[in-house]
């Protein structure tokens, strides 16, 4: 039987990019950091801590953004990641007293080598066995923070981690810690504007698209397959080097093979392939919940239920839907087709 | 003249089915070789293996000496080999320009220039002269796959040559192209030969396209060569008119 | 020895289910290229039906099983199909698996918070008592386990290549478009490869269950291992399926005895990987031509 056609209706049909360095996604990136800065501002401790965790959530959402709606390979390890840059700065921070920055960039090096190692041979045959590898290596993560006790605490887990210093300002506060995490998201959002509109991001949007005509015009799509899930599972990383610190408690829960599965529906929710989808992605799936209380564990159940009817309806997400009531309001743009 | 290309006894079996059996042939620098032969004579699964899609039972592909069999077609493309498909094969998502820089960026620079360089890879200006040979000026902009057919058609192959290729696999070019269109692609195609002495192969179905066209005619039969040679010698040998142009 | 031979039982039988999960998942995928992240839901989810349904009617349990099975083929065989498959695949195969993860999600907190989050017990219809064989203590209940899979997956062989209904069934898994120049009705052949699926999970989950007892987590091993016999075994190949169980099962089940308790699943996971290093077409599969 003849393999199935890679077609990909997740991603949007990506518009022409302005001319100019600035563009809407941009601005948009720098207004919301502004707000968010200012925003905690009378929401009290806990308010703070749940908008430091959307965006915390949203870094991890951003590199499975890239991996699944840029460049069309299914993670199933997201979380998995998040926990082994989270257990790293943990480890790092509290047992060895290396600093949390060196240790947010060693999380990040060592996600994205893990990346490479697990992405060469799966990508090697088909790019779905990556699903498969992935889950593997999910459940393998899993188990050794569970059972290797003496390292990682076992099901207690690391508790005490301390939140970072900036230029010998002291960051315990929630509200000092939540502008770093701002600065930290802000950066990270940045730092992937600027590759998908890279001739990397090119390459992944051809090779998505069409891998075999990519091929033909030289692009090595194994490289950039691989550089796609391994850059996708470094934010990962990254995004658990900031969670260690803001939640100052990890156990192995947050880094199950269902938080995976969770993280990809919220890139789907949020709009695979917008930039700026997985903030509303992660707003779904980790702020709303706060406000919804009285749902309790079932929103689970109504998140995955609201996803399966995006997916039938509109398979771009939230972003989707606003550009189509965007252009039904103001018409049809440029006029191209 | 060097030879570009020297295939040599080339083979490949799906199973028990000889698809090429036994082909060999060359191509001489800044010629145009045409390849004919009737539906399922193994002229695309001849193409597929020259350009590493698929892989030969037996045999050798050699580009100006150097063995290229199996290469893959991404390395393959980066040492001046390029083609297009018998399917229009343009990406639908990119603007025509956005389309003719993707051809180009993966020849030039590192990986890393491609990440923090230039967004157009400095391709914009030759982006742009492709667009004026190929006439597209005034759908630069446009998304690719709005274009109409023959437009696609006419990027398609403006994408093969965007790099500069030392050596072109034309599949089908002419196929479902209207006729006006079909004399633009062919003068095109002659001009770029003229100009940057590119060498190309191509496979038709539309017999006047290739004949007038190429300089030299393969005609190949159930997988094997049948005959070679200009296309006058070809239209008159007894073999060909009684296998092909016979009907 | 006689240990070792149970343990071999044990693995076979476990690995029977694997195998009955991971036909039905090869057969899904086939037909309709659905590659189905809930699979392991789908074999934890009927057990607990039955249970729901005992509790909620205060039916007698034959009755239960009976409105659990059905309800559980007529939602997730003939519903999945029609309400989640259909509309999506037009969007393409990637929307569709993501959609089976949200339906993983679904049956997984749903069996949570409409049954229970503690493991029940689950009615043995064989005593759990054990026989004695060349000096070996199998349990009789993997006997049953075995003799009943088998019984399934050989009748399911008798359908697909004896059978006029099961040779189009065939036919659509390996080529739908030919099969429609040939005028089979391939819509309603999708639609029965995904009520087997579900007929299988039913069997798998009835069989099960009395050991492992039915809770809603149950699906998270079994899925994985259904997964990785698929791949071991060929993607693509019913036969392979049936191989791959079997290898994983005994493999997970020699690894908890002789190797080591708390990391038994790490060693299916490391064949996996060897596999896909080694022989990334499986041990029945054959290799795949590049195409263009």
């Amino acid at each position: 039987m003849s393999a199935p056609a890679t077609t990909n209706d997740l991603s949007r049909p990506r518009g022409r990019a302005l001319p100019g360095l600035i563009d809407g996604t941009l601005v948009t990136l720098l207004l919301g950091a502004a707000i968010l800065w200012f925003a905690p501002v009378g929401m009290g401790r806990y308010g703070t801590y749940v908008l430091s965790l959307w965006l915390v959530m949203s870094i991890a959402v951003m590199g499975l953004n890239l991996t699944l709606g840029y460049a069309g390979l299914k993670s199933l390890a997201q979380a998995a990641f998040m926990g082994l840059g989270a257990y790293t700065t943990a480890l790092l921070t509290t047992k060895l007293g290396v600093s949390w920055y060196a240790a947010f960039a060693l999380s990040g090096l060592l996600t994205f080598a893990v990346g490479i190692v697990l992405g060469f041979p799966a990508l090697r045959v088909k790019a779905h066995y990556l699903a498969f590898v992935t889950l593997a290596f999910s459940t393998l993560i899993w188990l050794i923070l569970r059972n290797e006790q003496w390292l990682t605490g076992g099901v207690f887990g690391i508790s005490n981690i301390n939140r970072p210093d900036f230029f010998g300002i002291k960051l315990f506060g929630a509200l000092e810690f939540h502008r770093f995490v701002v600065a930290v998201t802000l950066i990270l959002a940045v730092a992937q504007w600027w590759l998908i509109r890279s001739p990397w991001g090119r390459a992944f949007t051809a090779l998505r698209e069409n891998p075999i005509r990519a091929a033909s015009l030289g692009i090595d799509t194994r490289a950039y397959t691989l550089l796609a899930f391994a850059i996708g599972s470094a934010y990962a990383g990254f995004a658990g080097a900031l969670y260690a610190p803001l939640v100052e408690f990890i156990d192995p829960s947050p880094f199950s093979l269902s938080q995976s599965f969770f993280l990809l529906l919220m890139v789907v929710a949020g709009g695979a392939g917008y930039l700026l989808g997985p903030f509303v992605g992660a707003l779904l799936g980790v702020v709303l919940p706060e406000w919804l209380r009285f749902a309790g564990s079932l929103y689970l159940i109504i998140f995955a239920s609201i996803v399966l009817l995006l997916l039938i309806a509109c398979p771009q997400g939230v972003s989707g839907l606003l550009e189509r009531g965007w252009t039904k309001l103001t018409g049809r743009r440029g006029g191209t087709r | 003249m060097s030879q570009v290309l020297e295939v040599s006894n080339l083979h490949k079996a799906f199973g028990g089915i000889k698809a090429v059996d036994g082909v060999s042939f060359s191509v001489k620098e800044g010629e145009i070789l045409g390849i004919i032969g009737p539906n399922g004579c193994g002229k695309s699964t001849l193409f597929n293996c020259i350009l590493g899609q698929l892989e030969p039972t037996e045999g050798a592909v050699k580009l100006d000496g150097r063995d290229i069999t199996n290469m893959r077609p991404s390395a393959l493309n980066r040492l001046g080999v390029s083609r297009t498909f018998q399917l229009l094969q343009v990406f639908p998502e990119l603007s025509v320009r956005e389309n003719l820089i993707l051809a180009g960026q993966e020849h030039q620079g590192s990986m890393l220039s491609r990440l923090f360089g230039a967004r157009d890879a400095g391709l914009t200006d030759k982006a742009e002269q492709m667009i004026g040979f190929f006439k597209l000026g005034h759908l630069a902009d446009a998304k690719a796959g709005g274009l109409s057919y023959g437009q696609q058609k006419l990027l398609d192959a403006a994408m093969a040559f965007m790099a500069g290729p030392r050596l072109v696999l034309l599949d089908e070019p002419a196929g479902g192209v209207n006729l006006t269109m079909l004399g633009d692609l062919k003068e095109r195609l002659r001009a770029i030969n003229a100009e940057q002495g590119a060498t190309f192969v191509v496979i038709e179905h539309n017999m006047d396209f290739v004949m007038s066209l190429c300089s030299r005619v393969i005609v190949l039969a159930e997988g094997k060569v049948l005959a070679e040679g200009t296309p006058a010698e070809v239209r008159a040998n007894p073999a060909v008119i009684e296998a092909y142009l016979g009907h | 020895m006689a240990e070792f031979t149970a343990y071999l039982i044990a693995g076979i039988a476990t690995g029977a289910i694997y195998a009955l999960a991971a036909i039905g998942f090869t057969l899904v995928w086939q037909t309709s290229q659905t590659i189905n992240f809930a699979q392991g839901e789908f074999v934890m989810l009927p057990a607990v039906l039955v249970l729901l349904a005992v509790k909620l009617f205060g039916a007698p349990l034959w009755l239960g099983a009976l409105i659990g099975i059905f309800a559980f083929i007529l939602i997730f065989g003939a519903g999945f199909k029609l309400v989640v498959v259909d509309p999506m695949i037009r969007h393409g195969v990637l929307p569709l698996a993501i959609a089976t993860m949200a339906l993983s999600i679904i049956m997984k907190e749903g069996a949570k918070d409409g049954f229970s989050a503690e493991a029940q017990n689950f009615p043995s219809f064989v005593p759990t008592s054990t026989i004695e064989v060349f000096g070996a203590a199998i349990s009789l209940q993997h006997l049953t386990i075995i003799a009943c899979a088998f019984a399934v997956i050989g009748a399911l062989q008798w359908f697909v290549g004896g059978t006029r209904l099961g040779r189009q069934m065939q036919a659509t898994a390996q080529n739908p478009t030919v099969a429609r120049i040939l005028g089979i009705p391939v819509e309603r052949m999708v639609l029965l490869t995904f009520v087997i699926n579900a007929a299988l999970a039913v069997v798998a989950s009835v069989l099960i269950s009395p050991i492992y007892l039915a809770k809603f987590s149950n699906g998270e091993v079994i899925g994985l291992f259904a997964f990785i016999a698929a791949i071991v075994g060929g993607f693509n190949q019913v036969r392979g399926a049936l191989v791959g169980g079997l290898v994983v099962g005994v493999i997970d089940s020699l690894a908890a005895a002789y190797i080591s308790s708390s990391y038994r699943l790490a060693v299916p996971l490391v064949l996996l990987v060897v596999i896909i290093l080694l022989k990334p077409e499986g041990l029945m599969g054959r290799k795949e031509e590049r195409r263009v």
